[in-house]
């Protein structure tokens, strides 16, 4: 019986103390060490640790989701409309999609790329190209708006882009595929010789962010895939790599795979700064557009540009060099030291890392192996400083924990292998499910590395979530790094194709943050700054409604004297100046998106009434308690009415 | 030990520990103080004019009316608060006419600089907010220096 009641007692005893240790974690929550499920956890209200700035892929837009809950804040619209933000559907942002092409509403939107400070991330833009038709964004990180989009001449497939340079001097952008420079009609059988490659640098102002497209160097009619600029050591170097140096232009699946080395060509962009001043180089006439949002006026405008400077490297000695890279590389990504160039030959069996160092001797020393197109090819043994030897099929790409150690995703065997660097040994390798491209550790890209988590972007998941017909989520994986072995934490789906994606620490981004437009700072030319500047102005059959809103009504919300085969500008100004409270509005019959219009800001879309009646507009945006209050009528009347125009809110 | 003490002492046993797990996951005891203060804050003075409301403006007094302070809230007042104020009558929200006689100078202020928590704590607001239907005052992120001014020309109406 003692006994009984000795083992029931301690029984209780380590009952109670479970229970007081389950309070005690729960109350410390998400601390390391804990079940993946508790590393993940971000209590309600509870802020993440990082963002992560995700690419949409085909869907062309930015996602912002939080590490490591993997929740999703916003989708940022950049290359495609998007109808729930009015973007490309208002006035004020369809310049942003206008191209030398006339306006175009989507993109592949790639690899987005954080603004740099000595090499190290500093919150203040994101740049993301845009593949199809070739452009580069500019993304505030103060208000997660697309500020400017650039065009780039003469580039076709821009997917060597966007990635910026140690103090974002330049964004720099390559072209993949190689077309005619300039564009003419000739036989696509004159690929060889004919077709040129460009990689563009582009100026980026540090006080505004605007870019202006600096110069291109021509380079040979190869396909140019990834790039990385140089860091610290090797700062004011840029490496692309290639493939296809056979120049196939046709079923380049076999084509292009002949050779067993490609090139990773290192660029000396120091050097062409030098022959830009010094006048080396060529003004060559071109057609791209330059698209430029204005914070106040709240409106895009778009220019085209007429011309570009360009740099023939065969002339000029020094200024590239190729390195012989097996086979067909993808992925070409600097360690943050900037002292190896790692090249994933994605048809090769090894991972190559050519040393920066042995590439400077190699060059000073003259140990040429031949040249392409004038290009001086250095020699495999004298660059290269390590392999990586069986480490997986098909490598893509590497990213840095800045703890000495590398992570490269392997696309065929769906895994991310853990390696150090300058011993090149596989210390850990974690499946993914299913088939990764990218991966990205916070500032993984750059002199700083934040190494605590890797967020590897899946093309596949087959069975990983619940099915919803032939169409499924791609998605994300985040993984623990930081013990000797890489854990699984998490799946979360994604939009579009999850491409690359650049991760920041949350404290660098929320302290940037802009909470309203200034009313008094709004310049929009229509804008109606309070209640008594509201009206409505007749020009011909073009009619202007300045309106007003604020919760819970418009001004004016009683409008007649409008009449079928006008067109009806709503320039809507919402007169709020608190955070959080934006308000929407559409028209019956608009054959447009809503308009969703921050605090402090002016929208407009146009309605072209096409029936005689009476029809409603109201507010899209649960804004208050009296949201459903929130709403106006227009009086339409036949075409040649004398009905004079007449405003009113309140009969007033 | 019988048989029964030990049941007994084993029932008490059992009781503590599911006690102690009540208490171990309950309210902290500074918990409790906020919401005590909470409470507090709900009861405030009966005299509307002693109720200085909740924000940033602690106490006020008044001079002789300022006329270039009055001018440039007039100004403030026109553009920012007419969409839901108006001087001749009870629009959105009330007038401001008269608005001294009613209600303390701290009070106007921390209305216009705090209204969210006004509206959440305050008696004389959470009423209003019930009066206007739940339309809440808006915050224009005016600065202490605006919301005097704008309280200056309320003193001309």
């Amino acid at each position: 019986m003692k006994r009984k009641f000795k083992l029931i007692t301690g029984a209780l005893v380590v009952i109670s103390l479970l229970a007081f240790v389950r309070c005690q974690s729960t109350s410390e929550g998400g601390a390391l060490g804990g079940t993946a499920a508790q590393k993940v956890y971000v209590a309600p209200g509870e802020h993440d640790e990082f963002y992560a700035l995700v690419s949409g892929g085909f869907s062309g837009q930015l996602a912002v989701y939080g590490l490591p809950s993997g929740r999703l804040f916003r989708v940022v619209p950049v290359f495609s409309v998007d109808a729930e933000k009015a973007y490309g559907f208002n006035e004020e942002t369809k310049p942003m999609l206008n191209t030398s092409h006339g306006f175009i509403p989507w993109d592949d939107a790639h690899h987005p790329d954080i603004s740099q400070t000595n090499g190290e991330l500093d919150g203040r833009w994101v740049f993301i190209n845009g593949n199809n038709t070739p452009r580069i964004a500019r993304i505030s990180l103060s208000t997660f708006e697309t500020e400017e989009i650039i065009e780039l001449p003469n580039s076709a497939g821009n997917h060597s882009s966007s990635f910026v340079t140690e103090n974002t001097e330049y964004v720099v952008a390559g072209t993949r595929f190689s077309v005619p420079v300039p564009q003419q009609d000739i036989s696509i059988d004159e690929y060889k010789g004919k077709f040129k490659g460009a990689m563009s640098f582009i100026k980026v102002d540090q006080e505004t962010g605007h870019m202006d497209l600096s110069f291109q160097i021509m380079m040979p009619g190869f396909n140019y895939d990834l790039a990385h600029p140089g860091r610290g050591k090797s700062h004011g170097w840029m490496f692309f790599s290639t493939y296809n140096t056979e120049e196939a232009n046709s079923l380049l699946e076999v084509n292009a795979s002949q050779n067993d080395k490609d090139f990773i060509a290192a660029i000396n962009w120091k050097k062409a700064e030098e022959l830009i001043a010094a006048g080396e180089f060529t003004t060559m006439p071109s057609e791209y557009a330059h698209n430029v949002y204005d914070e106040s006026t709240h409106s895009a405008t778009s220019t085209i540009k007429k011309e570009v400077r360009v740099i023939d490297p065969s002339k000029h000695p020094g200024l590239v060099y190729f390195l012989p890279t097996p086979k067909s590389p993808h992925g070409c990504d600097v360690d943050p030291t900037g002292e190896y160039i790692i090249g994933s030959g994605k048809l090769a069996a090894a991972l190559t890392a050519h040393s920066f160092t042995n590439m400077l001797d190699a060059i000073e020393n003259k140990k040429f192996d031949g040249e392409a197109y004038g290009i001086p090819i250095l020699n495999y043994d004298d660059v290269v400083a390590g392999v990586v030897q069986q480490a997986g099929l098909g490598p893509l790409h590497t990213e840095f924990d800045g703890k000495g150690n590398a992570y490269t995703t392997f696309f065929i065997s769906s895994e991310v292998v853990k390696w150090k660097l300058g011993t090149w040994e596989v210390l850990d390798r974690q499946p993914t499910y299913y088939s990764v491209g990218h991966l990205m550790i916070p500032g993984g890209n750059s002199r700083k590395p934040f190494g605590k988590y890797v967020l590897a972007m899946n093309k596949i998941t087959k069975d990983r979530y619940l099915p919803t017909g032939p169409e499924l989520t791609q998605s994300a994986q985040l993984y623990d790094i930081t013990g000797d072995k890489m854990e699984l934490l998490l799946d979360f789906p994604t939009i579009g194709e999850p491409h690359y994606a650049a991760g920041i620490p949350a404290d660098l981004i929320k302290p940037r943050q802009t909470k309203i437009y200034k009313l008094e700072e709004n310049n929009h030319p229509f804008v109606a700054r309070s209640e008594k500047d509201t009206k409505v102005v007749r020009e011909g059959n073009e009619v202007h409604i300045y309106m007003t809103t604020i919760r819970s009504h418009f001004a004016p919300d009683n409008i007649e004297g409008i009449k079928v085969g006008d067109k009806v500008y709503f320039h809507v100004t919402n007169l709020e100046q608190d955070y959080d409270v934006p308000h929407g509005i559409s028209m019956i019959g608009a054959q447009t998106s809503e308009l969703l219009i921050m605090p402090g800001q002016t929208e407009t879309f146009i309605w072209y009434p096409k029936k005689v009646g009476v029809w409603p507009f109201y507010c899209t945006d649960f804004c208050s308690a009296l949201h459903q209050e929130m709403q106006g009528y227009v009086r339409v009347s036949p075409k040649g009415s004398n009905l004079p125009l007449k405003w009113t809110l309140d009969g007033e | 030990m019988s048989t029964s003490n030990i049941k007994h002492a084993l029932r008490s046993l059992i009781l503590l520990v599911i006690a102690l797990h009540l208490v171990g996951c309950g309210p902290s005891a500074e918990e409790k103080e906020k919401r005590d203060k909470i409470k507090a804050q709900m009861t405030a003075p009966k005299d509307p004019l002693q109720n200085k409301g909740i924000g940033p403006v602690k106490s006020l007094t008044l001079g002789p009316i300022d006329e270039v302070m009055a001018r440039e809230g007039k100004e403030l007042f026109e553009s920012l608060c007419t969409a839901c104020h108006k001087i001749d009558k009870k629009f959105i929200g009330p007038s401001p006419k008269d608005i001294l006689d009613r209600r303390s100078p701290e009070w106007i202020m921390n209305m216009i600089l705090n209204p969210q928590e006004m509206v959440e704590k305050d008696p004389i607001a959470k009423q209003l907010l019930i009066e206007a239907n739940g339309a809440p005052m808006a915050n224009q992120s005016l600065t202490e220096e605006q919301a005097r001014k704008i309280l200056e020309y309320f003193r001309t109406l």
